[in-house]
């Protein structure tokens, strides 16, 4: 029984922490927070380059590290942790990992490398407005190799160099890679709950578009996409749930109210055993995730679907009652707690709401009962 | 991250389900069982087990172990788990009391104790809880008055598992009434068949009686019976309960998988009740709760097999479990609708298995640690928040305030 970070995935995690602790502090944070004109931290990301996180878990053969997704795992964890405001997920978790699972071997290689030598931001444009993209209302389409539609929101659209597109063609639904510096691009930066990650509304009118993955499979690629990258990020929310807890216990030992800290209460002690109980069950069921998800295990989809939920609520009940313990100073801009609130919401809608995710949970949870 | 065994815990695997093939009892079914029919299987069971070397595998080989490491205890478990062998009557015995003996008896008491009870011929209850005295159990009154060479002891213990088939037990009580409440304590172990010790069973809500009142009147008792100093009772009390066996499998009744299969069967008015989105979201959850306390057991056993001692996270089971029985039995009920208040197992669905789990689902969020202390523990000891404030800490044990 190995269900835990190896040695080496601890000190590698140990390593990102010391990295981000120098170079991605509230400050930098807050700098993308509060300028409007900026989409990310351009100093972080080359230096996430530098570090080789970005080729983390690409093969050695395309430029990357050759690792495995358990390691991505641990730096996503610290990614989480530190709220970075660069667009790693975009472009690693779901431009890399689609390229890897769906790529023809010249998109591999023509991709994979600029990917980890960090010279190439990624997106990935499915929703086409509110609720859930499916067959019946995908607008999206290509004929004869150029896109039109709109897709809105897209996670870093404003600043990616290449998306991933779901669209039809010919009827039949697939993903595209378009080049989003090329003629038939329009993109609008969006105002959102976390302006810390950047977003667009992307107008396709005729840009060149590549399909990425058969004809066909457009939403099975989707889920799949989905599946890996609901991994990686639910490491992202439990490092941000951790620092929650952190920051609510921290608080709480050195705020004094009636005489004694308010750490000695049974209604904070309780409020943060809660919050602990709920990140160790997202811990656990994102290990299994880490796991299903580096081994390609058959339980990929359902691991996926549990870690989702788990880290999606745990990282909502930690980020809600770290401004609660924190009082009224926890309501205010200048205190980092609504950082953590915002990208809690941030990570839980951007690969799909964790409702969606708790019924794709039940349909593998009947499709087991079934087989 | 795997799941795999290393070599040596492989090789030891097979060679504890070869053991089980060849020797536990087979075409039993142990539900079907009444106590005592499972108590005489159970006895001759745990004597084959001793023989082997299955039981108390950590203890050292001439206390009747086998030097086991904590991993390869659980593998065993896990194992047997597989079979249908009678279970529970020897856990708090061999876990908890027999280990206090262990460290706190003469070497005379250690002889004559120890081997029988690994045997499974004598069995062993612990009498800590009493009416007053549940979450803070410090605050006990059954009371031990030294009187010779021996002591007196009158009070009242309650929640004893397995009082009225147990032969021994341990028995904390207040020697000093004058002292604050954890420095007025001492252990003893007790001969329950001894006059003066009266077992009564306790009538639950379930309509079941798993536990008693254990009941002393002018027992009396050697002072070569005490374990520890005088005085030293809640210290000794600490090793018993440091000695909890580490939960590793063990259901505590439906789960997710259940709830399905009856919510497939339930028709409504659109197809079945699986069908319905609230009932599906609720589904998710308990299966995420369920699925991540299994794998948090996987994290435990991790740090058991890499020789760690494993980390706080199997503190947060009993809080999920518990609570996920009570909602998930009530939900059970409400697709049942109507139907959902019939108790005869004839006809309730699933033998009434959410009625009667619904049932016992309160006493498993008191028992072994209320959610709220559970809840405390982990913000003290695990996350190192500061003790409550205690009044009593420095009061005489007698002039503390009491209410019923």
């Amino acid at each position: 029984m190995n269900f835990d970070y190896s040695d080496d995935q601890k000190f590698l995690k140990n390593e990102a922490r010391k990295f981000l602790e120098g170079n991605c502090t509230a400050a930098h944070v807050r700098k993308v927070l509060d300028n409007a004109d900026l989409s990310y931290d351009a100093d972080l990301w080359k230096g996430v380059g530098a570090q080789g996180w970005l080729g983390a878990a690409i093969p050695e053969e395309h430029g990357g590290l050759g690792l495995g997704r358990v390691e991505l795992c641990a730096i996503a964890e610290e990614l989480g942790r530190a709220c970075a405001p660069i667009p790693f997920a975009s472009t690693v978790y779901f431009l890399a990992e689609a390229l890897m699972l769906a790529g023809s071997d010249a998109q591999k290689a023509k991709w994979l490398p600029k990917i980890a030598a960090g010279e190439l931001i990624g997106a990935f444009a499915t929703s086409e407005g509110p609720g859930v993209v499916n067959a019946a209302n995908l607008q999206a389409n290509v004929v004869g190799g150029k896109l039109t539609g709109t897709k809105i929101p897209v996670t870093d659209g404003d600043i990616a160099d290449l998306a991933v597109v779901l669209a039809n063609e010919g009827g039949k639904p697939a993903l595209f890679l378009v080049e989003l510096a090329g003629a038939g691009v329009t993109r609008e930066t969006l105002k959102t709950l976390d302006p810390t990650r950047s977003v667009a509304k992307i107008t396709f009118s005729g840009a060149a578009a590549e399909r990425l993955g058969d004809a066909g499979d457009g939403f099975a690629l989707t889920e799949a996409v989905f599946d890996r990258a609901a991994v990686l990020l639910a490491f992202e929310q439990l490092g941000g749930s951790d620092r929650c807890l952190e920051m609510a216990k921290d608080y709480a030992m050195d705020r004094y109210a009636f005489g004694r800290t308010i750490a000695g209460y049974q209604a904070i002690k309780h409020k943060l055993a809660d919050i602990y109980v709920k990140n160790e069950l997202a811990r656990s069921n994102a290990y299994f995730g880490a796991w299903a998800l580096n081994v390609g295990a058959a339980e990929l989809p359902i691991a996926a679907a549990a870690a989702r939920v788990a880290s999606s609520e745990a990282y909502w009940f930690a980020s809600k009652e770290n401004i609660q313990t924190h009082g009224g100073m926890g309501y205010t801009w200048a205190v980092d707690c609504h950082l953590y609130y915002r990208r809690s919401r941030q990570l839980a809608l951007v690969a799909g709401a964790p409702k969606v995710w708790k019924e794709r949970l039940v349909q593998q949870l009947e499709r087991r009962n079934a087989a | 991250m795997d799941f795999n065994d290393s070599p040596e815990e492989a090789a030891f695997r097979i060679e504890v389900r070869t053991w089980l093939e060849a020797n536990a009892p087979k075409k039993v079914d142990t539900k079907k069982m009444s106590e005592p029919e499972l108590l005489k299987l159970a006895k001759a069971w745990q004597a084959t087990k001793a023989a082997a070397r299955f039981t108390c595998m950590t203890w050292p080989e001439a206390l009747g172990g086998r030097g086991a490491t904590p991993i390869q205890n659980v593998i065993y478990n896990q194992e047997e788990s597989k079979f249908d062998v009678p279970r529970g009557f020897f856990d708090i015995g061999l876990g908890m009391c027999v280990p206090t003996v262990m460290a706190f008896a003469n070497d005379e008491t250690k002889q004559r104790f120890v081997a029988p009870a690994v045997r499974g011929e004598e069995i062993w209850c612990q009498l800590f809880s009493e009416p007053s005295a549940g979450s803070d159990v410090a605050g006990l009154r059954t009371r031990a008055v030294k009187d010779g060479d021996d002591w007196v002891i009158n009070g009242q213990k309650v929640w004893t598992s397995g009082a009225h088939y147990c032969d021994f037990g341990i028995l904390l009580v207040r020697t000093n009434p004058d002292v604050p409440k954890h420095k007025g304590l001492t252990m003893f172990w007790i001969d329950m068949k001894a006059p003066g010790v009266e077992v009564r069973p306790i009538h639950q809500m379930s309509g079941g009686s798993n536990f008693n009142e254990v009941y002393f009147t002018d027992l009396r008792v050697s002072d070569s019976q005490r374990l520890g100093a005088v005085g030293d009772g809640w210290k000794v009390a600490l090793v018993t309960l440091m000695n909890e066996r580490l939960a590793v499998g063990g259901s505590t009744g439906p789960n997710y998988g259940e709830i399905m299969d009856l919510a497939r069967s339930t028709v409504t008015e659109d197809g079945n009740a699986l069908s319905n989105d609230a009932f599906r979201e609720k589904l998710a959850d308990w299966y995420v709760q369920a699925e991540g306390l299994k794998l948090t057991r996987f994290r435990t056993m991790t740090a058991l097999s890499r020789g760690q001692t494993p980390g706080p996270e199997s503190s947060i089971g009993k809080i999920i479990s518990a609570n996920q029985l009570q909602d998930l039995s009530n939900a059970a009920m409400e697709m049942e609708d109507q139907f959902g208040i019939i108790t005869d197992t004839a006809i309730a669905p699933m033998e009434a298995a959410f009625q009667q789990s619904l049932m016992w689902a309160p006493g498993l969020r008191i028992a072994g640690g209320t959610d709220e202390i559970l809840k405390n523990i982990i913000a003290e000891r695990v996350l190192g928040l500061p003790g409550d404030v205690r009044v009593d800490k420095d009061v005489a044990f007698k002039d503390m305030p009491t209410g019923r």
